[in-house]
């Protein structure tokens, strides 16, 4: 649905999407859309549904019903590797490293999926610890690394979306710093994110505009301009 | 010539034997292992495929005249090709729900492929001639080795290594060592996972024929032959653990050596030796020798 009065195409628009685990329902019908370029994040308390609906774009729930456009193609019905295909990259909140990997060998596992990714070289400037530990195995990496990892190898494949789940959960302040301005970095090349974050402090400054979950139900819409005048609500509704 | 007070020749062909046992032990509990590690499914219809291979080895040079060397490579593309629409008519059905389901059906399956074979081709045992290029036999001095028998340890060692390498070394097998880890992980960075799983047990069943083609000419071509032996290859993967695919060649090629041993040692004892280690492997390190805990 872009339009010749939108300068930046549409890139991801979830409509009426609803999600299930089995016999629980967690997403009760989510609208949302996110233009090229934008980074977006997704707030609420736990249990909020922000996870799910990552994990509902890539198809990685039960069952859901809807709609998922991705640069214009519906995917709803795809499988997980062709969602993929279509420019997502996805970096889960529990990082999902491969333990027996080495470093570098989790770094090229991801197929190329589109040309305009970063060159090892590029990521390991961008992400200096990984160049030094290539051949350690994935699972002796700390914290910090293993979010760097997961980071660097969607960005290899040529993902043009990032979905990015709890990225500085458990890290430490100089890392989560790092990862700020890793986020700062990839906006200014152009990808597009959606950020699912817990400290409101680092997703604040970053992104272009906020939805604030609850119940499975979006029951806000923050723009960047209009934060400062909502900080009381937001506090109040994330109990932050 | 004697050590310990047992005389080479009989030593030497026992631990032949072993080697021989063990080789087979290798192959099969490799693929296992590897069906496994991505699948989590136990796939019990393995002994029925081993047998399968060993049958249209058989049938191929009694009805048609195809050679062993073909044999050698068909029969493992034909069982393979078998496995990949077990795995994606009822398999792929499976995966979402219990590991306890997917032994079942293997089981199921592997009862109603004996039954077939029984069927039609009695359990008395067919056999099958050593190919012409491998028969004979070279005198050691010490013992006598049928060149059959030496065969039988450089093919299927061959193969186990060639896979180890496959899977520790190319891309394929990151894809595969990532997927056993986590397969929906390795599915969002876009790898199609449901080709990788239906390829690795198309390869897994492809190993265990090939071992069926392997034995053809050495024990008799039997319907029952693949269940006799893989209650065995079974001990041998819970003593190896499912970690570690190098892990599970050399357990398969270690316990056929202590079998071959405990013959000339305590002969009494070497039905059941595999599965005394196996108790006591469960007591110290329940995860296996190569298991990661």
């Amino acid at each position: 649905m872009t339009s010749a009065f939108k300068p930046h195409p549409e890139y991801l628009r979830l409509s009426d999407l609803h999600a299930f685990y089995g016999e629980s329902h967690i997403l009760h019908g989510l609208d949302l859309s996110v233009a090229k370029g934008e980074c977006v994040t997704l707030l609420g308390r736990n249990g909020s549904g922000r996870t799910t609906t990552l994990k509902s774009i890539m198809g990685l729930v039960g069952r859901r019903t809807g709609s998922i456009m991705i640069s214009g193609n519906e995917v709803i019905h795809e499988p997980t590797h062709k969602i993929a295909h279509h420019g997502v990259g996805y970096c889960p909140e529990e990082r999902a490293i491969f333990t027996s990997l080495s470093t570098e060998e989790n770094l090229t596992l991801a197929p190329i999926i589109s040309s305009g990714g970063m060159s090892i070289d590029e990521l390991y400037q961008m992400f200096p610890n990984l160049e030094e530990r290539r051949a350690s195995p994935g699972g002796k990496l700390s914290g910090g690394e293993q979010q760097m990892l997961a980071m660097a190898r969607i960005l290899r494949t040529g993902a043009k979306l990032l979905l990015l789940d709890e990225i500085t959960e458990g890290l430490a302040p100089v890392i989560v710093k790092k990862l700020g301005e890793v986020i700062v970095e990839l906006k200014r090349r152009g990808f597009t994110i959606v950020l699912v974050e817990q400290n409101f402090r680092f997703a604040a400054p970053l992104a272009d505009r906020h939805y604030v979950l609850e119940h499975g139900e979006i029951i806000a819409t923050i723009s960047h301009e209009e934060l400062p005048g909502k900080m009381d609500w937001l506090h109040q509704t994330l109990g932050v | 010539m004697e050590i310990f007070g047992i005389p080479t020749a009989l030593l030497g062909s026992q631990l032949l034997v072993g080697l021989i046992n063990g080789s087979f032990y290798a192959i099969l509990s490799l693929g296992l292992a590897i069906i496994f590690g991505l699948l989590n499914i136990i796939n019990f219809c393995h002994g029925a495929q081993y047998m399968m291979g060993a049958f249209v080895a058989w049938i191929a040079l009694t009805r048609f005249g195809i050679n062993y060397w073909v044999a050698l490579i068909a029969a493992p593309l034909i069982v393979g090709a078998v496995g990949v629409v077990i795995e994606r008519l009822m398999l792929r059905r499976l995966y979402k729900l219990d590991h306890l389901y997917g032994l079942l059906l293997t089981f199921g399956l592997a009862l109603i492929i004996e039954g077939v074979f029984r069927d039609q081709y009695g359990i008395s045992g067919e056999s099958y001639d050593v190919p012409e290029l491998l028969s004979g036999g070279i005198n050691l001095g010490f013992m006598f080795l049928p060149i059959y028998r030496a065969w039988i340890i450089v093919a299927s060692l061959t193969v186990c290594f060639g896979t180890w390498y496959m899977i520790e070394r190319t891309k394929l097998g990151a894809y595969l060592r990532a997927g056993t880890e986590n397969s929906q992980m390795v599915q969002a960075l876009g790898i199609n996972v449901p080709l990788l799983i239906t390829f690795t047990y198309g390869y897994g069943v492809a190993l265990a024929a090939f071992a069926g083609v392997l034995a053809a000419p050495v024990f008799q071509v039997n319907p029952l032959m693949g269940s006799n032996l893989i209650i065995v290859v079974f001990a041998v993967v819970v003593i190896g653990g499912m970690g570690s695919i190098m892990g599970s060649i050399l357990t398969g090629l270690g316990l056929g050596l202590i079998e071959g041993l405990t013959k000339v040692f305590y002969p009494e004892a070497s039905s059941v030796i595999v599965f005394v280690i196996m108790v006591i492997v469960l007591l110290v390190r329940p995860a296996g020798l190569f298991g990661k805990t």
